[in-house]
């Protein structure tokens, strides 16, 4: 790629503000060579026209700062989700509006099964089926020899049947345990609520290993719906990083097509804070341009959807208990000193605002210990902090990462149900973040919600629920804010502004190649815009070619 | 094969979970422990106690074992059940946020396993102070109310009088046995129960460890209702901590067991040696009450 090759487009969309908009960009080794007119860029030497964007925009490339790349090991299930949604191949399936539908489809994916290899869905979300429970005897209807197992978009609830329930010994009366509702009869419904109870059966159902941690074909697969969504950098928050998912992930992504810039982060479990940090240090020097090795992620609190997240005074607004902690408050801080004093940066989840809270308040005295001046520290999702926090945020040098899917997704159940109408007015406050003046971005936490970060710039400027209603008009940011966030934004949560998020002299040759302008379409249309593919280290991709 | 016994050791950081276990595989008593952390963080396991060290297992003196469960405690539970020789007893140290029944509810789903109660670690000196914690106040409250046996650790930092500071704990942690000790110095029969020759113990056992302890034998033995009296010891004003033992019954022998608040009666062999073991604190420990509660049981029997 020695060569200097110039692009031409309708339109490139620089994220420069020193010159927002050019008609070319020019490519050399996989950098940018400078964005502006033809005759600007023939300054630079010999060079190939390339005129097959001449009728496309070009955008800096996506960067998704909370996904999972398990994602793409999920789409080797079925899926059962509520909303349309695309594989991996390029295909769109249908939401399911009815549960005769979920099993319907779950019947056709039965008959291609040989043997007794179990069937596994995934992406049911009952709660757009007016809560309607999904038990047993369904599914038993699909096969009741072949074990078969649903798990719901959450993530967080698994329906299994029958012949599931007894491979795995549940299939008993008398079974005593809060994540194990029975029915009438006194037997297991076959759902399974938290990972307690869903791990021990997973495996009986085809669920056998660490949803968290990817595989090499849902690496490849993960690729795929980047491409199709014009995302070149994207994170995996987080990942175990054993030994051998590091090898492949270093083989994987170092292959010659290999489409897109991971940044895989190590779960903080599994070490004491000290060996974890050592960890880490000797992972960042592992490091590739496509596998950004090197950061920690901590997860503080559970789901609000879940009822597990940490929430402050006066909690739910159902009334039910304040959630879990994940990480003790004396294990967090001492993550955050070791890290600080090393320079390795931590990205944590909270979802409640007490752990939002908790995070603030054991960062500033490690600060106070190892003045670190350009640390990054990231809260993700960080759904219910409120406009105080954002100022200890900006105060401390903390970024943010706010799910602005949320709203679209679960937004009426935290209007009427997890934090009430005030609350669910102000979560995810994109636009309080950016007054404040606290970097920020948005994100997909895929395979939660769907990757996409027109989506979710969609979801943040519109903020429209499932049901159709504008949930918290004031937090609504402008278009150019929200494409903003899903370039220079993510990528300085990943301390890689200086790297990717524009298209400017010197940066990676990253860019997402649309077909309409985003900054001209309906605000609400933004979503629709269609993504042709990416270039990425100025290696082509079409999404009708992968 | 019987019924694997597993005891969660739960409590928040510093409460000395980590200690005890280590206690316990000192004073062991010849029975086999293993030992189930959620992960090898800072070694859970006293040096001179290692004898050797793999990825996921540890081996020690004794016949003893330590293992990593990470997210999946079912699996660990299956492989301490093939382990040869097979544990006697399983010992869960949960994390210090973690809620310890919830561990015991996951862990019971296994028809091969026994719950053999939820031991919470309090300390003394901080207890108080953490209960308040805007943050994890509500996590220890819920550790304590759900523990078949309080111990109450660190007694020589209490910043207030004993009884005073042991009354409250026992209110956080209704039914709970609350045990006060100091550098987790719990006898072992306490924390996981009696041996298999519980009489034969009691005979040999004169003064319990640092003699806080004191047990009665109740013989000979008989009940109508074996499943109701032992709910009777656990839950009743005797002072009983740990109680083990066989007795007669209209359906033939039962095996009774008490942790704390909880008290299970099973069928047992007819062979089996008659004669209850109750072990409480001394001066809590209702011996007459006792012994006319086993006469009234006796006598309806």
């Amino acid at each position: 790629m020695a060569g200097t090759t110039i692009y031409s487009a309708k339109t490139i969309l620089t994220m420069n503000p020193a010159r927002p908009r050019a008609t070319h960009v020019a490519v050399r080794e996989g950098r940018i060579l400078g964005a502006g007119t033809l005759e600007e860029l023939a300054g630079w030497g010999d060079y190939t026209l390339d005129e097959r964007f001449a009728d496309k925009v070009l955008m800096p490339g996506l960067v998704e700062g909370h996904a999972h790349t398990s994602e793409g090991s999920l789409w080797r299930y079925t899926y059962l989700g509520w909303f349309d949604r695309m594989d991996p191949a390029g295909k769109t399936w249908d939401g399911l509006k009815t549960i005769d539908a979920v099993l319907e489809r779950l019947r056709e994916a039965e008959g291609q099964l040989s043997g007794d290899t179990p069937l596994c869905g995934w992406g049911l979300d009952p709660i757009y089926m007016d809560n309607q429970r999904v038990n047993r005897q369904h599914l038993d209807q699909v096969s009741a020899t072949r074990p078969i197992g649903v798990m719901h978009a959450s993530g967080h609830i698994l329906n299994v049947n029958t012949k599931a329930l007894e491979l795995a010994g549940l299939m008993k009366p008398g079974v005593n345990h809060p994540g194990i509702p029975l029915g009438p009869d006194g037997y297991p419904t076959g759902e399974l609520k938290g990972p307690d109870v869903m791990t021990p059966v997973g495996p009986h159902v085809g669920f056998d290993r660490s949803l968290m941690d990817c595989d090499e074909m849902g690496l490849r697969d993960f690729a795929k719906l980047c491409v199709r969504t014009g995302v070149t950098t994207v994170t995996d928050l987080a990942s175990r990083l054993e030994p051998e998912t590091v090898e492949m992930m270093l083989r994987v992504t170092g292959e010659e097509t290999y489409p897109a810039r991971v940044v895989p982060l190590r779960f903080f479990l599994g070490l004491p804070p000290k060996e974890l940090v050592a960890e880490v240090v000797r992972l960042k020097a592992l490091a590739t341009d496509r596998c950004r090795l090197g950061r920690i992620k901590v997860v503080a609190d559970g789901s609000i959807q879940g009822f597990s997240a940490r929430l402050k005074w006066p909690g739910y607004y159902n009334g039910a208990p304040n959630g879990l902690w994940y990480v003790a408050p004396e294990q967090m801080a001492e993550i955050y000193e070791r890290a600080l004093e090393a320079g390795v940066q931590v990205h944590t989840h909270t979802n409640g605002d007490q752990a939002t809270e908790l995070a603030l308040d054991m960062l500033a005295p490690a600060l106070m210990k190892h003045p670190s001046r350009d640390h990054r520290f990231t809260l993700q999702h960080c759904q219910l902090a409120d406009a105080a926090q954002f100022r200890r945020m900006k105060a401390l040098g903390m970024c943010v990462n706010l799910f602005a899917n949320h709203h679209y997704y679960w937004g009426d159940e935290h209007y009427r149900l997890t934090v009430g109408p005030e609350r669910a007015t102000r979560m995810n406050a994109c636009r309080t973040a950016l007054e404040q003046g606290v970097p920020m971005t948005i994100h997909s936490d895929a395979p939660v919600t769907p990757l996409g970060p027109l989506f979710t710039a969609w979801a943040a400027v519109n903020r429209i629920t499932a049901s159709g209603r504008v949930q918290g008009e004031h937090e609504r940011i402008g278009v150019d804010d929200a494409l903003w966030a899903v370039t220079m934004g993510a990528a300085y949560t990943l301390h890689l502004d200086g790297e990717v998020g524009s298209i400017e002299t010197g940066k990676r040759a990253d860019f997402a190649v649309l077909e309409q302008d985003p900054t001209t379409v309906e605000p609400m249309a933004l979503k629709d815009v269609p993504v042709w593919g990416t270039v990425q280290g100025g290696r082509v991709f079409a999404a009708s070619a992968i | 094969m019987s019924a694997l016994p597993v005891t969660v050791i739960g409590g928040y950081l510093g409460a000395g979970k980590t200690t005890l276990v280590n206690h316990l595989l000192r004073h062991a008593g010849g029975r086999r422990l293993a030992v189930l952390v959620n992960e090898f963080g800072t070694l859970p396991i006293d040096a001179d106690l290692i004898e050797a060290e793999g990825d996921t297992l540890i081996s020690i003196a004794g016949g003893c074992v330590c293992c990593s469960f990470g997210n999946d405690l079912t699996a660990a539970l299956m492989q301490m059940r093939q382990l040869d020789p097979r544990p006697d007893h399983v010992l869960i140290e949960s994390s210090g946020v973690a809620i310890p029944g919830s561990i015991m509810a996951t862990a019971a789903l296994l028809a091969e396993v026994r719950c053999d109660g939820v031991v919470v670690l309090a300390d003394a000196g901080d207890i108080r102070r953490a209960f308040d914690d805007p943050y994890i106040g509500d996590t220890i409250a819920r550790q304590l109310a759900q523990a078949d046996i309080v111990i109450l650790n660190k007694m020589d930092l209490a910043p207030e009088p004993p009884e005073t500071l042991t009354a409250w704990v026992a209110a956080q942690a209704p039914g709970a046995a609350v045990v006060p000790c100091r550098d987790a110095q719990v006898p072992a029969e306490v924390v996981i129960g009696l041996g298999p020759h519980p009489v034969e113990a009691h005979a040999h056992a004169h003064d319990h460890a640092d003699g806080l302890f004191e047990s009665i034998v109740l013989t000979p033995a008989a009940s109508e209702d074996a499943a109701g009296l032992a709910r009777q010891i656990a839950t009743g004003p005797y002072g009983v901590v740990r109680a083990k033992g066989w007795l007669r019954t209209p359906e033939g022998m039962a095996l009774i067991q008490v942790a704390g608040r909880q008290g299970t009666a099973t069928p047992a062999s007819p062979e089996s040696r008659e004669g209850l073991v109750c072990i409480g604190l001394k001066g809590q420990l209702d011996i007459a009450a006792l012994h006319a509660l086993a006469a009234r049981e006796t006598a309806s029997g």
